[in-house]
């Protein structure tokens, strides 16, 4: 009894916002429920790498067709993949594409029985090496320095072997304090693949998600926490999502006497550049990253969207289709270069998404 | 209790002098400078805590040898508790009053209409709000408050007035404890599995997120409220049975109208203590950037998550993102304090007039 | 739940409006009520238990999986041998707990006597207010201010430290250059333990027998003397439970240390570097969103590990401070 005032007044309050906050964006019809109950819902869930991105694509989506809404839950790859293949979402963002085990006929089950999965590429975005050090505003790198500052054995800012590709800057005699990732992600997986294919003998893990255990260094949770700790802390050095960090330094990568720096034209030629993973179906575009081609920068991301070849209604087809139809075209890839910085897929790229979202049944 | 035992009162506490009015804040001053001037020693700049630290430090021996001096010892120990609480309560002010300031300031510039009046459906960049997230926390919140509370509080009632001492009750605070240890994403986890077993894969709705923050929510509703009936003097029950008034309705009319102020505050700091998961609601109540009313259809937005991602996840251009993350966390206090201040007024109304 | 009281609490208040005189059948009502308001009060606590044993179940069902596989399986799929791999994180837990508490609960229970006892009255109220919002920060803002505003206040601190005290264990080791380590985690932990530990310390310090207090002060005690004969022992089990709740959420708190400590996979006691033992919640938190397959199952046996911890240290409070159980009333 004594309660009953209490929660009333709570669930009173809950109805009064509800009833005067019916967003004010979006088209209502008076005295009954949001819009999201009326019409269609696609639920993706994945990589927080793409999520502004998506964002924006899901904004532009729903704009061109009114009455649909999609929702993109940034909850991370493995949770998407984990979604996806028990059939809890209808696509999956991921910023690694299925292993040839975990694809086959029948495993997905929100797809139709008799359905594999495709790996489409479609997000790419340059991973930027992030410094803050007092007084120095561009610093140039090779491959086998940087690995060794990641790696813990070069210690100080003024060592030699950075004073080596840095003439005529003043480097401080301060120690490095190297920001990793301590969450799993795919960024941490594309840069040591980077350092590993770039600098073998310095950087001798091989890829993963995870930071190295036997490495240490300053660990921070997140894009947004990397950028932070660099930001804030003193003689800093990161790595990043480019688009997230426009207000820190970004380190110009020397390889093979040429500058490269993390623009969104040199990532893409990464994606024209390298060969497809053997051995798939004719639409699955899943990539074997090359980084050692010519004139483009190495360290980039690659993010997939998962789709079912066949879905089990034709509904769902349609409306993923329309989706990562849109996703992959010119318009999409363009939006998603200005909201979110990511680099836009080559239109000979393009194509080839788009036969295989035209394949989806 | 025995620790300290009253002695006889010593003839010169009459008569010795005490300490004037002016000796405190004096004392507070002379040691501050004192503490800058050794911290200007030790360090090239003098951090502000360090001088502080150094301050009150001298401030304590500077008062403990003039009041032993001037007053005696019992009043010298009486002087430092006196300081020592007062410090405790400074020291608590100063990372509230950064954090508070830190909401305020950076949260207030998007606390506009448009920020309660629209969700982030279709908004890209700047503009947009908080809508769909307000509406998400208050019905996930008033669910997992309406499951937690009756659960928590019955429960806090036998454990104080049925239960006490028996093996039933014993293992039950003991496995209360046990919960306000289960960590925040495993009560997500939790809920998330049990939709999907209940209700099939992708069963991501409001609801889910209510039976999460209930598992965290019942044992601190049950824990502070056990302690507060188990204060009611047992006079007050005594005298109820003396009159014939049955067990239940001396809880009802007499026990929980006594410690009414305080299981209210306990009920406000449970909810206060969920309303802020994020880790849970991100993973059982899902994702969303439109307005959801339906707790069992669809994910359901919540503050928190929209805080959360705000932060984490932003686009090319930051600033309208962390601005609407600082206006969603300022937004979420806003709500709590309310709470509170309809908590109050309602302890006030049902609490028996005492001399406090 | 409440509704059916609801009723039956206005019928028996119009009963007692005439005292006396009641029937055999007000009498029968009252024995339907006791005994259903009882079974009410049990099933709740039964309820409780039931839905801890589902939590338990569920910990266990997914996290043996990771449990029962071989040490090799792990280290191919999973994240490396369980027992090495969770011990780190298991003493991260309780290390940054223990700093927490330690910072934590005298300066709560500092607060709490002032704004009970202190402070004039025209002020306590509100005082205990602001404290209450304290309590209603989200932990992501908690995050946020612990790695943009304290980490970066406190590094020169720990520089010094690190520079002049190093010969303190603790101090030792290379001093972080962002401040981000597990002792600023502990702040941010006591700061977030503080309002809960606080607020129900206060309403306990509140409830203590008035005439104990006046009848020490009348035979001449100090202040603080009548809160250490009056107060403080009647308080005791309940600042033991102000603890526990702290306690609580110090051991599970998950979004605030991911954000704001360095944390690694080393046992140390240093607290000034770069290098700390991650927590487990935390990192349960960093890795869910990626984790796959037996990667998940290994998470949630970590989840697991705490939640047996949480029941170790439990049982060691209990063990510590054997609790009265009839003091109710404290007379």
């Amino acid at each position: 009894m004594r309660i009953t005032p209490f929660a009333s007044s709570l669930v009173a309050l809950a109805a009064a916002v509800s009833l005067a906050g019916c967003a004010a964006n979006e088209a209502a019809p008076a005295g009954s429920a949001a819009a999201t109950s009326s019409g269609a819902t696609l639920t993706g869930k994945g990589s927080s790498a793409m999520k502004a991105a998506q964002e924006k694509w899901v904004a532009d989506f729903q704009t061109a067709n009114s009455g649909v809404t999609v929702n993109y839950s940034p909850e991370g790859s493995g949770a998407g993949r984990s979604a996806f293949i028990a059939g809890a979402a209808q696509f999956a963002g991921s910023d690694r594409a299925l292993k040839d085990e975990e694809m086959g006929a029948g495993k997905f089950a929100g797809c139709a029985a008799d359905s594999s999965a495709l790996n489409l590429p479609v997000y790419v975005s340059p991973i930027a090496i992030i410094f803050n050090i007092e007084g120095v505003d561009s610093l140039t790198l090779d491959p086998a320095t940087a690995a060794g500052i990641f790696a813990g054995k070069i210690t100080t800012w003024n060592d030699p072997a950075i004073a080596k590709t840095n003439p005529g800057v003043t480097l401080p005699d301060g120690n490095i304090t190297a920001v990793h990732r301590a969450d799993d992600s795919g960024t941490t997986s594309n840069f040591t693949d980077t350092l590993n294919a770039l600098a073998p003998t310095v950087w001798t893990e091989a890829a993963s998600d995870a930071w190295p255990a036997a490495i240490g260094g300053e660990a921070a949770t997140g894009t947004s926490g990397v950028v932070g700790a660099v930001t804030n802390g003193t003689n800093t050095i990161g790595y990043a999502d480019a688009s997230q960090a426009a207000k820190l330094g970004h380190v110009t990568l020397l390889v093979d006497g040429k500058k490269l720096t993390p623009t969104a034209d040199a990532a893409s030629k990464i994606v024209d550049a390298s060969p497809l993973v053997k051995g798939r179906a004719t639409n699955d575009l899943a990539l074997k990253l090359d980084r050692t081609s010519e004139g483009a920068y190495p360290a980039v991301l690659v993010s997939y969207v998962i789709v079912c070849e066949t879905y089990q209604d034709s509904a769902t087809a349609k409306l993923v289709k329309d989706y990562v139809g849109y996703i992959a075209s010119s318009a999409g890839q363009q939006s998603a270069a200005t909201a979110a910085g990511s680099a836009p897929l080559s239109s000979a790229f393009q194509a080839k998404v788009k036969a295989a979202v035209d394949s989806i049944k | 209790m025995s620790a300290v035992t009253l002695r006889p009162l010593r003839s010169d506490t009459l008569t010795a002098g005490r300490l004037p009015r002016w000796s405190v804040p004096v004392a507070i001053v002379g040691s501050l400078l004192i503490g800058y001037l050794i911290a200007d020693g030790l360090q090239e700049s003098p951090n502000l805590a360090l001088v502080a630290g150094l301050g009150f430090v001298l401030f304590l021996v500077t008062m403990e040898v003039a009041t032993r001096l001037v007053e005696g010892r019992r009043q010298a120990s009486d002087r430092r508790a006196t300081h020592l609480v007062t410090a405790a309560f400074v020291l608590a002010l100063v990372p509230l009053g950064s954090v508070l300031w830190e909401a305020i300031s950076q949260g207030i510039g998007r606390l506009d209409a448009t920020f309660f009046s629209y969700s982030m459906r279709n908004v890209v960049g700047a503009g947009g709000g908080a809508a769909h997230a307000i509406t998400g926390t208050l019905w996930i919140t008033g669910l997992a408050a309406l499951i937690s509370v009756p659960i928590g509080l019955m429960t806090a009632i036998y454990l104080a007035e049925y239960g006490s001492g028996n093996r039933t009750a014993k293992a039950i605070t003991f496995f209360v404890d046990v919960m306000t240890g289960i960590p925040s994403i495993v009560a997500g986890l939790f809920a998330y599995s049990l939709m999907a077993m209940i209700f099939g894969p992708g069963s991501v709705f409001g609801f889910s997120g209510s039976i999460a923050l209930s598992v965290l929510m019942i044992p601190v509703v049950v824990r502070s409220c056990e302690e507060l009936l188990r204060l009611v003097p047992n006079e007050l029950r005594e005298a109820a049975y003396a009159l014939g008034v049955p067990k239940w309705i001396t809880i009802v009319r007499i026990v929980l109208p006594t410690a009414i102020s305080g299981l209210v505050s306990g009920i406000i700091l449970a909810i206060a203590r969920v309303i802020g998961e994020t880790a849970p609601l991100m993973i059982a109540a899902g994702f969303t950037a439109s307005l959801n009313n339906n707790l069992l259809d669809n994910p359901m937005m919540t503050l928190p998550v929209f805080v959360y991602d705000s932060y984490a996840h932003p686009g090319s251009d930051v600033t309208p993102y962390l601005d609407r993350a600082w206006a969603g966390a300022l937004t979420l206090i806003l709500i709590v304090m309310l709470l509170n201040l309809i908590g109050r007024l309602v302890a006030r109304r049902f609490a028996p007039k005492t001399g406090r | 739940m409440t509704r059916p009281v609801t009723h039956e609490t206005v019928t028996e208040s119009g009963d007692q409006g005439g005292p006396g005189v009641q029937a055999t059948a007000a009498d029968d009502k009252r024995r339907v009520g006791d005994s259903v308001f009882r079974l009410l009060a049990t099933g709740s606590g039964l309820t409780i238990l039931v839905i801890l044993a589902l939590v338990a179940a569920f910990l266990v069902i997914q996290g043996s999986p990771a449990l029962l596989a071989p040490a090799e399986t792990l280290k191919t799929q999973g994240y490396g041998e369980f027992a090495a791999w969770v011990a780190p994180f298991a003493f991260g837990t309780v290390w940054a707990a223990i700093l927490a508490l330690a910072m934590a609960v005298p300066v709560a229970i500092g607060i709490a006597l002032f704004i009970s006892h202190y402070a004039p009255r025209a002020i306590a109220q509100p005082l205990g207010y602001v404290i209450d919002l304290l309590a209603a920060v989200p932990s992501v803002v908690f995050g946020l201010w612990g790695t943009s505003v304290l980490a970066v206040a406190t590094q020169p601190l720990y520089l010094w430290l690190n520079t002049h005290l190093s010969w303190i264990p603790f101090f030792g080791g290379q001093a972080s250059g962002t401040g981000r380590t597990i002792l600023t985690a502990a702040v941010v932990l006591a700061v977030m333990v503080l309002p809960i530990t606080t607020s129900m310390c206060r309403e306990v310090f509140l409830q203590a027998p008035r005439l104990h207090e006046e009848a020490a002060l009348a035979l001449g005690a100090t202040r603080w003397e009548m809160i250490r004969m009056a107060v403080l022992p009647f308080a005791r089990p309940g600042i033991v439970a102000a603890v526990m709740l702290g306690l609580g959420r110090a051991l599970g708190e998950t979004m605030a240390v991911a954000m704001v400590m360095s944390g690694g996979r080393n046992i140390t006691f240093q607290v000034l570097t770069s290098n700390n033992p991650n927590t487990i919640a935390a990192t349960i938190a960093q890795n869910f969103p990626e984790a796959f397959g037996l990667k998940t199952n290994q998470l949630v046996a970590a989840g697991l590990i705490l939640f047996l911890i949480t029941l170790v240290v439990n049982m060691l409070a209990r063990w510590i401070v054997a609790r009265r159980a009839e003091y109710s009333g404290a007379n």
